[in-house]
């Protein structure tokens, strides 16, 4: 059993924690955060994140969170409707914690934010997808109340 | 999914000590509350120490108590301390298995016990303990409260 897990939560946060709206300069440090937590980084996808999500449409969110003017994490999601016969709803596509202020309530800091305007906008509904093997993530998600909703994902490799 | 008794006691014991982590609890406490033998609980107690999760607290009052991060255990890392959910690429083969109709049985119920364990593995002791009195609605004090409580007086019976 890992380590951290039979050891007790860090103590509280010392240093305040904020969330606002991305701005386009928050790109390279977005990037640079995803690549951190994944070990790849994707410039070209994450710009293109930005022009779609960042903008001023009413139903699109990318938050990120703040420590001492520092970008440390993010989310990113939107209103979205009818697909897979699903009356509107809010998807969250992305989020991420840096490593050096995980437990410290951020993340939780970030779906609040990010939920509050999904009902803003209409919705009483959030939903996200991950792999089954994202264990941390969703572990994240259930912490929030998130349960198995209604639809179950299916895929098949295509002939050659 | 069928868990194993000593799985299934496993997780009530953690789940009670871990919704009131600075409390300690006898372990005929807990047994009682479950009906179970004191005999039976102080194994799989002793299993659950070895593995990091409870510590044994000596004296008068004494008892046990969780030691360990409950937003970072999972179901799943309990579990797995008493039985082994590998698929049947692990151990013999059942009879039949290797038939079409078996591969294709195996396929099957391989991507349930991937949904299952993935469900387990993401479910930490804290979350579980908010399920025990809806999500979100508690504090760990008063799901500690409610642990605490009688089984009969909980199922009505």
């Amino acid at each position: 059993m890992a380590h951290q897990r039979t050891t007790a939560p860090p103590p509280p946060p010392v240093v305040e924690l904020r969330v606002r709206p991305a701005k386009g300069e928050d790109l390279r440090a977005v990037v640079a955060l995803d690549a951190e937590n994944t070990g790849v980084s994707k410039l070209a996808y994450w710009k293109d994140r930005f022009e779609w999500y960042a903008g001023r449409q009413p139903d699109r969110f990318f938050l990120v969170g703040e420590r001492e003017g520092h970008v440390v994490g993010y989310i990113v999601g939107e209103v979205r409707a009818w697909e897979f016969g699903s009356p509107p709803a809010g998807w969250i596509f992305a989020i991420d914690v840096s490593r050096t202020v995980r437990q410290h309530g951020l993340g939780t800091k970030l779906f609040d934010e990010i939920c509050a305007r999904f009902r803003k906008a209409g919705v009483d509904r959030v939903r996200t997808m991950l792999a089954k093997d994202e264990h941390l993530i969703m572990s994240f998600f259930r912490s929030q109340g998130m349960m198995g909703g209604p639809f179950i994902q299916l895929e098949k490799e295509l002939d050659p | 999914m069928r868990l194993q008794i000593a799985t299934r006691l496993a997780l009530y014991a953690v789940l009670q000590l871990a919704a009131d982590p600075e409390k300690q609890f006898a372990a005929a406490e807990i047994a009682e509350r479950f009906g179970i033998s004191v005999n039976h609980l102080a194994k799989v107690l002793r299993a659950l120490g070895r593995a990091g999760l409870v510590e044994a607290v000596r004296g008068a009052g004494g008892g046990y108590r969780f030691r360990g991060n409950v937003k970072r255990v999972t179901l799943l890392d309990v579990i797995q301390l008493f039985e082994d959910l590998g698929t049947s690429a692990h151990g013999d083969p059942d009879p039949g298995e290797r038939s079409a109709e078996g591969r294709a049985l195996r396929r099957v119920l391989d991507e349930i016990d991937g949904i299952a364990k993935g469900t387990l593995a993401s479910i930490s002791l804290a979350t579980a303990v908010k399920l025990m009195d809806g999500a979100g609605a508690a504090g760990p004090g008063e799901a500690a409260e409610r642990a605490a409580r009688p089984l009969r007086a909980r199922t009505g019976a």
